[in-house]
């Protein structure tokens, strides 16, 4: 078994995707934590429908695939921040809006370049193929500075989601730090997507943080389950998907789901005991 | 300079006036307690000091060495999810977060003011405890104890003793006119009419706007007062 697991690891492909992986998924999960907390969980499936959107029209206009989507993605989650904090109906049809209208505009634009086959499947549905020496480099760089960024302003993040109004009130820029984990949130986005899959890449960020949520009674201890559950799962289906030829996007999103109904299960035992 | 001038305020919600013309300020040291019966715009009015709703016309005015980051405050009711994972310690921590400045964690000291403030409302016992998982009245201290941890120089509380025991709200109010004493600037939202006119020194009372301004001793005298004063006895 070991030996096969180091065969695996020796295709480039894989130690790309392995790489860009664990970094995003453990991006997404530190920031799955507060977007869960905060009920924002819709802006990071919003933004990832935005993600295909403007991957596909830059393949078809032939930009650099990454470079052209990281900002159109930020611009988004800075768009759909202000539409759901103006008014809660209102918002919830926005986001609606604005994902799906990027999911058609995403589809128009790779239907004309490629007639519509397995460049748009694995948009939508994630390859390991994907990824690029210069995307790993990218990734790192970019999931590097999400980590940083997170760690330095953990505290503020945490005020800012256990009580905005406390926050504003004692001084708090409250606004910046929401736009702060929104722009993280849409590089996580788009760093995983490619690899994930448009119409996965935000389970990523919602499973992880609500099985921590199960078990976890400390914000920081919820932070810390949530990345190792992330973490674990993503390298777990990356080995399965290759033994199993399935394909590792929606494996990652199975196993998630497995992992989940456990905690679940063991926090209702634990319940029940007491 | 006062700490807080409010320059003919008019508060309203989605073009509804509740509370209009309030002019008034804030002196360093002040103890005000804002009184009036449910609905007439008390928690508005403290939501217009805090700069957390916008007035519809007039002005809120902080003395220049008046930040924002030196103000505690206790809101009357803090929504907090149900599922919300936090433990007491890092609830009342949070009260220490460095606004302004760029330290992004909490020091040593920060956290032994916190324990002290913990141990002031007697839930050092509770601080590993799942904040969700208190009783009212526990939690209502913990958010207490937040409120202290933040405050500088001004202290806001809206009807800080909701849900406290009597015990603990006879504390409490000695705590506070402690606190008072040491030099921080108190602003009370209060049902209990006897201990606001027993420990703060000025005494707002509102209605739609002001109806009275002054200190506690003007306000027992005045007719407003003996009328509101007199409608809680019991006897
Ligand atoms: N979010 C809101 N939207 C619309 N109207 C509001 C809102 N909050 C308060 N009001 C209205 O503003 C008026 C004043 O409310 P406020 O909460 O300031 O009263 P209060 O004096 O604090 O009352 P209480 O003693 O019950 O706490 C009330 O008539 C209330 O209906
Ligand atoms: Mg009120």
């Amino acid at each position: 078994m070991i030996e096969y697991i180091q065969v695996m690891f020796s295709y480039t492909f894989i130690l790309r995707a392995l790489v860009v992986g664990v970094l995003v998924s453990l991006c997404a999960s530190l920031l799955g934590v507060s977007l869960v907390l905060k009920r924002y969980s819709m802006i990071g499936d919003g933004l990832s429908h935005v993600g295909f959107g403007a991957i596909a029209l830059a393949t078809a206009l032939n930009f650099a695939p990454m470079k052209f989507t990281v900002p159109v993605v930020v611009i988004a989650a800075v768009l759909l921040l202000r539409v759901s904090e103006s008014s809660k109906i209102k918002g919830d049809s926005a986001i609606a809006m604005i994902s799906t209208g990027a999911l058609a505009v995403g589809i128009l634009a790779a239907s004309m370049t490629t007639g519509m086959n397995t460049d748009i499947n694995s948009y939508l549905f994630g390859s390991i193929l994907a990824m690029t020496k210069e995307d790993v480099v990218l990734s790192g760089t970019l999931s590097a500075i999400v980590i940083v960024l997170f760690l330095v302003f953990y505290n503020r993040i945490f005020a800012v989601t256990f009580d905005e109004t406390f926050a504003a009130a004692t001084g708090t820029r409250v606004r910046a730090y929401n736009m702060l984990i929104a722009v993280l949130t849409s590089i996580t986005v788009v760093l995983g997507m490619r690899m994930m899959g448009a119409l996965l890449i935000s389970s990523l960020i919602i499973f992880p943080s609500l099985t921590a949520m199960r078990v976890c009674k400390r914000f920081k201890s919820v932070i810390f389950m949530s990345a190792v559950v992330s973490v674990l799962c993503f390298i777990a289906g990356l080995i399965i998907s290759y033994f199993a030829s399935t394909p590792t996007g929606a494996t990652v999103v199975v196993i998630n789901i497995g992992i989940y109904i456990i905690f679940a299960l063991i926090s209702r035992l634990l319940t029940r005991k007491i | 300079m006062p700490l807080i001038t409010c320059k003919n305020l008019c508060l309203g919600y989605e073009g509804v006036t509740v509370a209009r013309d309030i002019s008034f300020s804030i002196e360093k040291g002040d103890y005000y307690s804002i009184v009036g019966r449910n609905g007439s715009g008390k928690s508005t009015l403290m939501r217009a000091l805090l700069r957390l709703k916008s007035p519809d016309s007039g002005e809120v005015i902080y003395s220049d060495d008046l930040k924002q980051d030196d103000i505690g405050y206790l809101a009357q009711q803090t929504p907090v999810q149900k599922d919300f994972p936090a433990s007491v310690g890092e609830v009342v921590l949070s009260g220490c977060v460095k606004r302004g400045g760029l330290l992004p964690f909490y020091t040593a000291e920060d956290r032994k003011k916190a324990d002290a403030k913990m141990e002031l409302l007697g839930i050092s016992g509770l601080k590993n405890k799942c904040f969700r998982e208190l009783s009212g009245g526990q939690q209502q201290r913990a958010l207490l104890a937040r409120a202290l941890c933040a405050a500088g120089k001004i202290l806001f509380l809206d009807e800080p003793v909701t849900g406290l025991d009597p015990v603990v709200t006879t504390e409490f109010f000695e705590l506070i006119n402690n606190m008072h004493k040491q030099g921080m600037t108190i602003v009370m939202v209060s049902h209990d009419i006897h201990c606001a006119v027993k420990y703060s020194g000025k005494i707002l009372h509102m209605d739609g706007g002001i109806l009275f301004n002054g200190t506690a001793e003007e306000y027992k005298n005045s007719e407003t007062g003996a009328v509101y004063i007199g409608g809680h006895r019991h006897d």
